[in-house]
């Protein structure tokens, strides 16, 4: 498997560490409530199909990234600058 | 027997070696197989379940039969198919699974109890008693059953790893690859082309038709020389793919040196390849089948190819007598061949009624069938069937076709399930199976050698289009454009064993068994009757398995399915794909600027994640690690010790909003911070579980300088990234982790600040160093930084220097204490003097433990939102009867503690419903007297002073403590601040 990192191009998957689903970009507001935080924390959908996920180039730039990866097929559409995706939603 | 005047073995180089003990002669380009069966030797091993004796089938890498070791002592290489393996001068191979010899074995009794040793047999037999099957059975079937040995000894041989890279992969060097890769090569793409042969050219080596007005194999030479001249093509032979994987990437095992004897100077035997390409073709050719019969594995029974192989390439014929049986137009070939070299064909028999033989030069038996054979360890007759009743024929040699399996496996590596294609009975890659894959050749079901020359042309053209490059115009050479036709025939009816599956002696009656019993599902039968399991993988044998457990179920055959294809596609040593992980291999070591000078002072090494650290520091005269370890504690309670601290993570942390970011990853406040100062920091989860701690210091306005323990280090770097990318990429902070750029090292006890006065440019007093404070110091002339911080409760500092520095300072260092009556401590000593102190490491915050249960609660900040706040504020995590830290003393002074050992009420029984905490950290501190330990006891704040048990189960250690504060030493921390 590879990842295409923005920074440093198509490198194997050993270099990257797997978070897990982007919803971590989301972090509730520390009054949002225990349903937010355990949603936030704890509850997961687990698609056929496609996912954005969170990765870190670790043993590259250090960047993180969300893919969008597809939990069938494996393949890799869309791979962008965590900190872009962040900042778009602030 | 060797037929003069054909084939590509070297005449001029004879190679000698040995099997089982005896010398044979051979040529240059020989395997195992045809050297052997030109010395006329035909039984080559023993079936893995009945010892059945049993000769070469195939001439490739799908051999179910003839594997051997090779190789002795430690570089013996067990399983090694004497199809694949070439000879060469010095080389000692053996037999496998016979006792005592291949020609009389012993365990060939199993065949004559063969009745009840059908399919299941294990299953149903050794169900009773129980405990029989590990005690009696298991031993008894292992040594009768089996493969190869291993040495049993560590392997001594050298094996790599590598990674390639290119536009397009080809794999298999026969007429499709050849073409493909020579159409994409000339347009200028990054060609690798593998082949898994010694020798490239694929089926051309083995045939007798031309290609062009060469004769095909000159042909293929000729390729592969331009090839081979081209600056922008790789060719990699003796090399299987083996797997494919996401991502375009494959892998492939090289066998380097497995070919001749010079295994020194670190030449590897294998490499195993990572190779990702932007596009691939299959190339990968066909695999003949057999057809099941009576007594169709007798050694002498092949498969027509193979024996074409064996004739063409290696001038070998395996019989003086031969006989074809098929059901196709294909053996008719092999037949042609044997006649045009001069070897007496018996017949050839052709299922087929209604085949049209024209002017053959061989008797042909239309309609006709091999019903069973005779002969002992080798063939010496077959019994034929036609319309008119059974006749016996006298050969030596039977080439069996029953049709050609395209070799769909690699296609199927990403899920993908094979297409049944009628016409030719068998199964072709569906299409798209694999992304960016182009199968072509024999591989996609098609078979003459002009159509492939064409396909593989085809397909290089559309590698081409796939990598958005311009085709150049490639010729298509003229060659044979036979048909091929067949009529299906898998198993000849009639009684007795017709062998399907060679490697694992499943017999037709095998599969029909399994189907009776209702195990119909492919993958069930495959369970239940060993069907193309071990080192082949049933390459040969696992579609007509399937066409028989089709007729059984009364299913059609693409009903029926086939069974998963997994890599590996050939079996690949584990040392090959783990090359280089053995010994100092296996992880990187991270040393320290002071470890050759710790190792001079034969100091053993502890492993802290990949660093080294010295866990004490013996002296002469000392008889265990406790008497060093009490006297560096000593060092450090009442001179002064030195300590290596570089492995702790150092993270610098520099701009305007570094204050906001360290409030943010810890539960303290840290902007309030004054520069010049140092800070304790607790870092948590977001689950609200304590990751961290350790101190931050405040370098500048804008400038931090924090440090993380040793074994948490990777972590923090990467939440750090988390939380300033992901969660505020607003913030405008940066950081990098310091950690090899600095050499720290602890100074510690009561004669601290007499040691640094000697050594800093100028000197420190208390007032201008308080506890907690931290700044640069000039050390020789070298600006180096110093933190007034402390890890034992004593008076103590902590020196950082460049790297460059770090040796020599450690060297100063030591001397400099030794004349004040101290010297280095290691980790030993480090862990008592922190246990003393209450000072928690990660066996205290082991992931479970929450600020609250580490006595910290306090310490989460009202005033700020932090990571894992909210989620440590939920009641479950700050519940008084949650365990939380104390310390434990023995009641009696010589009472053992022990690490890991569970809590109880004094006199309560030691049972999971009782149990009340566990012991987290222990050491025997000199001052006092007795050992001491660090623990999680329930609501344990509250009971300082009670008596309790502290049991160890695995040990057999139980032990009266007392609960008391998890402090042991200068309570109020005077000495610290002194």
């Amino acid at each position: 498997m590879r990842i295409d990192c923005p920074l440093c191009g198509a490198r194997d998957r050993r270099e990257f560490y797997y978070q897990g689903a982007a919803v971590m970009l989301a972090r509730p507001a520390p009054d949002a409530g225990e349903a937010a935080w355990d949603a936030y924390l704890h509850l997961r959908d687990n698609p056929a199909g496609q996912t954005r996920e969170l990765w870190q180039h670790e043993a590259g730039c250090g960047a993180w990234l969300m893919v969008t990866r597809d939990t069938v097929s494996h393949v890799i559409s869309g791979v962008e600058m965590a900190e872009d995706v962040k900042r778009a939603a602030l | 027997m060797r037929v003069a005047g054909k084939g590509l073995i070297d005449r001029s180089r004879r190679v000698r070696f040995s099997f089982d003990g005896k010398t044979y002669g051979g040529f240059a380009g020989d395997t195992v197989a045809s050297a052997l069966l030109a010395n006329g030797v035909k039984l080559m091993g023993r079936s893995f379940k009945y010892h059945r004796p049993r000769g070469v089938l195939s001439a490739g890498s799908e051999e179910p039969n003839a594997l051997i070791t090779v190789g002795k002592g430690a570089q013996a290489e067990p399983n090694v198919r004497a199809t694949v393996q070439e000879i060469y001068d010095g080389l000692v191979t053996r037999s496998q699974n016979a006792w005592p010899s291949l020609d009389f074995d012993v365990m060939a009794a199993n065949d004559l109890a063969a009745p009840f040793l059908g399919a299941g047999f294990y299953y149903k037999t050794f169900m009773w008693p129980k405990r029989f099957w590990e005690a009696v059975y298991e031993p008894i079937i292992r040594k009768a059953a089996g493969l190869g040995a291993l040495s049993g000894q560590s392997n001594v041989d050298t094996y790599e790893k590598a990674f390639a890279f290119c536009d397009l992969l080809v794999i298999g060097a026969g007429p499709t690859g050849l073409m493909a890769a020579l159409t994409a090569a000339r347009a200028g793409a990054d060609v690798v082309l593998v082949d898994e042969d010694s020798l490239m050219g694929g089926r051309l080596n083995a045939e007798t038709g031309a290609v062009g007005h060469q004769s095909g194999a000159v042909w293929a030479a000729g390729v592969v020389a331009e090839l081979s001249g081209m600056e922008n093509v790789r060719l990699m032979s003796r090399t299987t793919v083996t797997g494919v994987y996401d991502g375009s990437t494959y892998g492939a095992i090289e066998r380097v040196s497995q070919h001749h004897a010079e295994r020194s100077g670190g030449r590897p035997v294998a490499c195993f390849w990572r190779i990702v390409a932007r596009h691939c073709v299959l190339a990968a050719g066909a695999i003949e089948r057999p057809i099941a019969f009576q007594n169709n594995d007798r050694p002498g029974v092949m498969t027509a190819g193979a024996v074409r192989a064996y004739l063409n390439r290696w001038d070998v014929s395996p019989g003086k007598r031969v006989a074809v049986f098929g059901n196709n137009d294909d053996a008719h070939r092999t037949a042609r061949d044997l006649v045009a070299a001069g070897v007496h064909v018996v017949g050839l028999i052709d299922a087929r009624a209604d085949v049209d033989v024209g002017d053959a030069a061989y008797p042909v038996f239309a309609g006709a069938q091999v019903c069973n054979t005779g002969g002992r360890n080798a063939l010496e007759s077959i019994t034929v069937r036609t319309a008119t009743g059974e006749h016996a024929l006298q050969v030596d040699c039977l080439a069996v076709s029953g049709g050609w399996n395209p070799t769909v496996h690699l296609t199927c590596h990403m899920n993908g399930r094979p297409t049944w294609r009628e016409d030719i009975q068998a199964f072709v890659p569906t299409e798209g199976a694999v992304p960016d894959m182009t199968v072509a050749g024999a591989c996609n079901g098609v078979f003459s050698t002009a159509a492939c020359l064409a396909d593989g042309v085809a397909a290089g053209k559309a590698a081409l289009k796939a990598l958005g490059k311009r085709t150049a115009e490639v010729e298509v050479p003229v060659a044979e454009d036979a048909p091929y036709a067949l009529e299906p025939l898998w198993a000849v009816a009639g009684k007795g064993r017709a062998w399907l599956d060679f490697q694992n002696d499943v017999s037709v009656k095998d599969i029909r068994q399994a189907a009776a019993e209702n195990f119909k599902s492919v993958e069930h039968m495959k369970r239940y009757t060993t069907q193309g399991m071990a080192t082949d993988q049933g390459k040969s044998s696992n579609i007509g398995a399937l066409a028989i457990l089709a007729d059984a179920t009364g299913r059609a055959i693409p009903e029926t399915g086939t069974t998963t294809y997994r890599p590996p596609f050939v079996p690949v040593s584990i040392a090959a794909m783990g090359a280089g992980g053995q010994g100092h291999g296996f992880a990187p070591e991270r040393w320290t600027t002071s470890h050759k000078r710790t190792e001079e002072m034969g100091a053993p090494m502890i492993e802290a994640g990949l660093w080294y650290r010295p866990s004490y520091f013996p002296k002469a005269g000392e008889a265990t690690w406790r008497e060093s370890c009490d006297r560096e504690v000593g060092y450090v309670r009442k001179a002064v010790g030195v300590c290596d601290v570089s492995t702790l993570g150092k993270i610098d942390i520099q701009g305007p909003d570094a204050g906001k970011l360290l409030d943010f990853v810890y539960t303290n406040v840290f902007s309030t911070l004054k520069v010049g100062r140092v800070r304790y920091g607790l870092m948590l989860r977001e689950d609200g579980t304590v990751m961290d701690d350790g101190t931050t210091a405040r370098l500048g306005d804008d400038h931090f300088v924090m440090t993380t323990t040793t074994a948490a280090a990777g972590a923090v770097m990467r939440h750090l990234e988390f939380v300033s990318q992901c969660l505020h990429p607003e913030w405008e902070v940066a950081f990098t982790s310091v950690t090899e750029q600095w050499a720290q090292f602890a100074v510690a006890g009561p004669k601290a600040r007499e040691l640094l006065n000697g050594l800093v440019d100028a000197p420190i007093d208390g007032e201008s160093w308080p506890f907690m404070a931290c700044g640069p110091v000039s050390v020789g002339g070298v600006t180096g930084r110093l933190f007034r911080i402390s890890f034992s409760g004593e008076h103590a500092y902590e020196l950082a220097v460049p790297s460059r520095y770090g040796a020599a300072l450690f060297d100063e260092l030591v001397a400099r204490s030794e004349k004040l009556g101290g010297g280095p401590y290691g980790m030993e000593a480090l862990n008592v003097l922190r246990i003393e102190k209450g000072f928690i490491t990660h066996a205290e915050i082991e992931g479970r433990a929450t600020a609250f249960d580490v006595g910290m609660g306090r310490m989460i900040s009202a005033k700020k939102d932090c990571i894992g706040k909210v989620m440590a504020a939920r009641p479950g995590l700050v519940e008084e009867d949650r365990p939380q830290l104390v310390g434990l003393r023995p009641v009696k002074a010589d009472g053992a503690l022990t690490g890991g050992a569970h809590l109880f009420d004094a006199g309560a029984e030691p049972v999971r419903v009782n149990h009340q905490g566990h012991v987290s950290s222990v050491g025997f501190s000199p001052d006092l007297g007795c050992m001491i330990g660090l623990g999680f006891l329930r609501r344990g704040p509250a009971r300082m002073g009670e008596v309790i048990d502290m049991v160890d189960h695995v040990r057999g250690v139980q032990t009266r403590v007392t609960v008391c504060a998890p402090v042991f030493i200068d309570p109020d921390g005077e000495r610290v601040r002194g």
